[in-house]
C-alpha cells in the first residue's frame, strides 16, 4: 500500500516544518501549501488522503478554502485554529471539517486526530464493534458491556452512545448530536444532551466525574475514545 | 459634584421649567412673599442648576428668572417697567449675581474635570508601566529558559547525560506552557478591556465544569482538591468556557499561595435567590485585611508573594463573572484560610442530570 498523503495548508513555515518532520517520520507523504489558493490547487492535483488546514491564511479565509474543498473533496480535513476560537471551530465542523486542533497542539494529539479522521472518511469501513478499555459496544446487536457486564441503556442513550462510538476519536458538535439523535427541531436543546451524556457516563465510565470515554470539548461538543 | 449628563435640550427644558414653576408657586403665595425673598429663592434655584447643568442652559434659566422677577414680583406687578431705585437695584444685583454664579460654578466644574482627567491619565500610565514590567518579566523568563535550553542541547550535547537532557526538555515544556497561559491571560484581558467579550450562554452541568477545572491542574495540585459533587444541582445557563476560566483562576491562585499539601475545597450551591454559588476555600494564611480590597485589581500581587504570576488571573475572573451579572469576593475564614466566592444569577433547567 502506498504512503498516505497529507497536504498541509498553513502560512507559518515553522508550523509546516514541525508538521512535516512528524508526519514523515510516521510514514506519511507530505505536501505543503503557503496560501489558500496554492492549497486548493495542490489538493486538486494530488488528491491527498487528508488535509491539515489552518483557518488563518493570508490570502483567503480558511472557511472559504474549506467551503471550496468540500464542493468536490470528500476525504479527511482537519482544521488548525487558535485558542478561544470555539465559534470558528464549530462553524468549520458544521461546514464539513472532520476534526480540529487548537494551536498550540501536542504532537501525539495531532497524529491521533489525523489517523481517526482518515479512517472515518473512508466510507468502506463498517464498524461492527467498538472496544476501548473495559468498554465494548456491539453496534450490530445493540449491546453495551462494561467489564463484560451488560449495561442497560434506554434507546435514546444507546443511540447517542452508538453515534459517538461509530465516530470514535472524532469530535461531534452539540448541534450535530442533537439533530441526529433527537431531530432537527431539537438542535439548540443542549440541556437534553447534558442530561443524557451524564446518564450514559454513569453507566459506562468507571468514574463518571473523570470520564475517559466520552470527553467534553468545551464549547464545541463531545469526543468518544 | 459630577455633572448630570442630559442632552442640552432637556437641560434647557428642565432648567426653564423649574424656574417658571418656582416663580408660579411664589406668585401664588401672593403677598406673603416679599420681592427680596423671591429673589433669594430664585437665586438658590439657579445655583442648583449651575451645579448640575452646562453653562448655556444655566444662563438661559438665570435670564428667565431675572425676567420673571421683574415682571411678577418687582413693584408694581405685573409690569416689566421698574419705577423706584430700590427695585432697579434689586433687579440689576439679582441679574449680576445669577450670571456670575452660573459662570463661576461652571468654571469650577471644568477645573475639577481637568484634575480628574489628569489623575485618570496618571493612573493609566502607572498601569501601563506595571503592565510592561510584569509582561517583560513574565514572558521573558520562559523565553530565556527555552532559548537557553536549546543552546545547551545544541552546543554541549555530548557532554551532558540523557538524564539532564530530559530535564532540559521538561523545563522547556513547562516554559512553553507558561508562555501559552500568559498569552491566554493577555488575550482574555484585552477581550474584557476592549469590550469585545460576547457571552455564549448555554446549558451547563456545574459538577462537570468543576471537574474539568480540576483536570486542568497539574497532578501535584489535583490531589489537594476536595470536591463533593452536588447531584441535586440543576443545569444552569452560563458561558461555560468563561466560568471555567474564572473558577480555574481562583483554584490556581489558591494552589499557588497556600502551603503545598494543604487541602483546597470547592463547594457549589444553588440558593433561594436563584444564584449559583461557587466557593473556593483554602487553608493557607488568609489575606492581610489591608490588602483584601486590592486582590482583584489588575496586576495586583500580594507583597512578598514570590516569583511568577502576572496578577491577571483574579482580575480576569472578576471580569468574566461580572459579565454574567455576577460578583466575586474574598474573605478570611474564622478558622483560617481564605474564601473566594463567585455568585452568579442563573436561569435553571427543569431537566435533571
Amino acid at each position: 500500500m502506498n504512503k498516505p498523503t497529507v497536504l498541509i495548508i498553513d502560512d507559518e513555515p515553522q508550523i509546516r516544518k514541525l508538521l512535516e518532520i512528524n508526519l514523515s517520520s510516521k510514514g506519511y507523504a507530505v505536501r505543503h501549501a503557503e496560501s489558500g489558493k496554492e492549497g486548493l490547487l495542490l489538493a486538486s492535483s494530488h488528491f491527498p488522503d487528508a488535509i491539515l488546514l489552518d483557518l488563518g491564511l493570508p490570502d483567503m479565509s480558511g472557511h472559504e478554502v474549506l467551503r471550496q474543498l468540500r464542493e468536490w473533496y470528500s476525504r479527511a480535513i482537519v482544521i488548525l485554529s487558535v485558542q478561544n476560537g470555539e465559534a470558528d471551530i464549530v462553524n468549520a465542523l458544521e461546514n464539513g471539517a472532520n476534526d480540529y486542533l487548537t494551536k498550540p497542539f501536542r504532537v501525539g494529539e495531532l497524529l491521533a486526530r489525523l489517523r481517526s479522521a482518515i479512517r472515518h472518511s473512508d466510507a468502506s469501513t463498517v464498524v461492527q464493534t467498538v472496544e476501548t478499555g473495559q468498554l465494548e459496544i456491539d453496534l450490530m446487536a445493540r449491546v453495551v458491556r462494561r467489564a463484560g457486564e451488560i449495561q442497560k441503556l434506554t434507546s435514546t442513550e444507546y443511540n447517542l452512545l452508538a453515534l459517538l462510538a461509530r465516530n470514535e476519536g472524532r469530535v461531534l458538535t452539540h448541534q450535530f448530536l442533537l439533530k441526529e439523535v433527537w431531530g432537527i427541531s431539537f438542535q439548540s436543546e443542549t440541556q437534553y444532551l447534558r442530561v443524557f451524556i451524564a446518564q450514559i457516563r454513569k453507566k459506562i465510565e468507571d468514574d463518571p466525574n473523570r470520564p475517559v470515554h466520552i470527553i467534553t470539548e468545551s464549547g464545541v461538543g463531545y469526543r468518544f475514545q | 459634584m459630577a455633572a448630570v449628563k442630559l442632552h442640552p435640550f432637556w437641560q434647557f427644558l428642565i432648567g426653564t421649567a423649574s424656574i417658571a414653576l418656582l416663580a408660579m408657586v411664589c406668585y401664588a403665595l401672593g403677598d406673603s412673599m416679599d420681592q427680596w425673598a423671591v429673589a433669594l429663592i430664585l437665586l438658590a434655584a439657579v445655583s442648583v442648576l449651575a451645579v448640575l447643568f452646562d453653562i448655556i442652559p444655566v444662563l438661559a434659566a438665570a435670564l428667565l428668572s431675572a425676567l420673571l422677577l421683574n415682571i411678577f414680583f418687582i413693584d408694581p406687578i405685573p409690569d416689566y417697567k421698574i419705577r423706584d431705585t430700590e427695585s432697579a437695584l434689586l433687579f440689576f444685583i439679582y441679574l449680576f449675581i445669577a450670571l456670575v454664579n452660573a459662570v463661576l460654578t461652571n468654571r469650577l466644574r471644568k477645573q475639577e474635570k481637568k484634575i480628574r482627567d489628569r489623575e485618570e491619565k496618571e493612573k493609566t500610565i502607572k498601569l501601563y508601566n506595571t503592565l510592561l514590567n510584569s509582561l517583560s518579566h513574565e514572558l521573558k523568563t520562559p523565553i530565556a529558559t527555552i532559548i537557553g535550553s536549546i543552546d545547551t542541547l545544541k552546543e554541549i550535547d555530548p557532554e551532558i547525560g540523557s538524564q539532564q537532557r530530559m530535564e532540559l526538555l521538561a523545563e522547556m515544556e513547562i516554559a512553553g506552557n507558561r508562555l501559552n497561559k500568559q498569552v491566554e491571560n493577555l488575550m482574555n484581558m484585552s477581550r474584557l478591556e476592549t469590550g469585545t467579550l460576547k457571552l455564549k450562554r448555554d446549558w451547563c452541568d456545574v459538577n462537570e465544569l468543576i471537574f474539568l477545572v480540576i483536570q486542568k491542574l497539574p497532578a501535584t495540585d489535583t490531589i489537594r482538591i476536595r470536591f463533593e459533587p452536588d447531584e441535586s444541582l440543576p443545569l444552569v445557563k452560563l458561558d461555560g468556557g468563561l466560568i471555567e476560566t474564572a473558577v480555574y483562576a481562583l483554584v490556581h491562585n489558591a494552589t499557588r499561595y497556600t502551603p503545598k499539601q494543604t487541602p483546597i475545597e470547592i463547594v457549589t450551591t444553588y440558593n433561594k435567590e436563584n444564584n449559583l454559588l461557587i466557593d473556593v476555600l483554602d487553608s493557607g494564611l488568609g489575606i492581610p485585611e489591608t490588602e483584601i480590597s486590592h486582590v482583584f485589581e489588575k496586576f495586583y500581587r500580594l507583597p512578598n508573594s514570590g516569583t511568577g504570576g502576572s496578577g491577571l488571573g483574579l482580575s480576569i475572573a472578576k471580569g468574566f463573572v461580572e459579565a454574567h451579572g455576577g460578583t466575586v469576593c474574598v474573605a478570611n475564614q474564622a478558622q483560617g484560610g481564605a474564601l473566594f466566592r463567585i455568585v452568579l444569577p442563573v436561569e435553571i433547567s427543569r431537566l435533571h442530570v
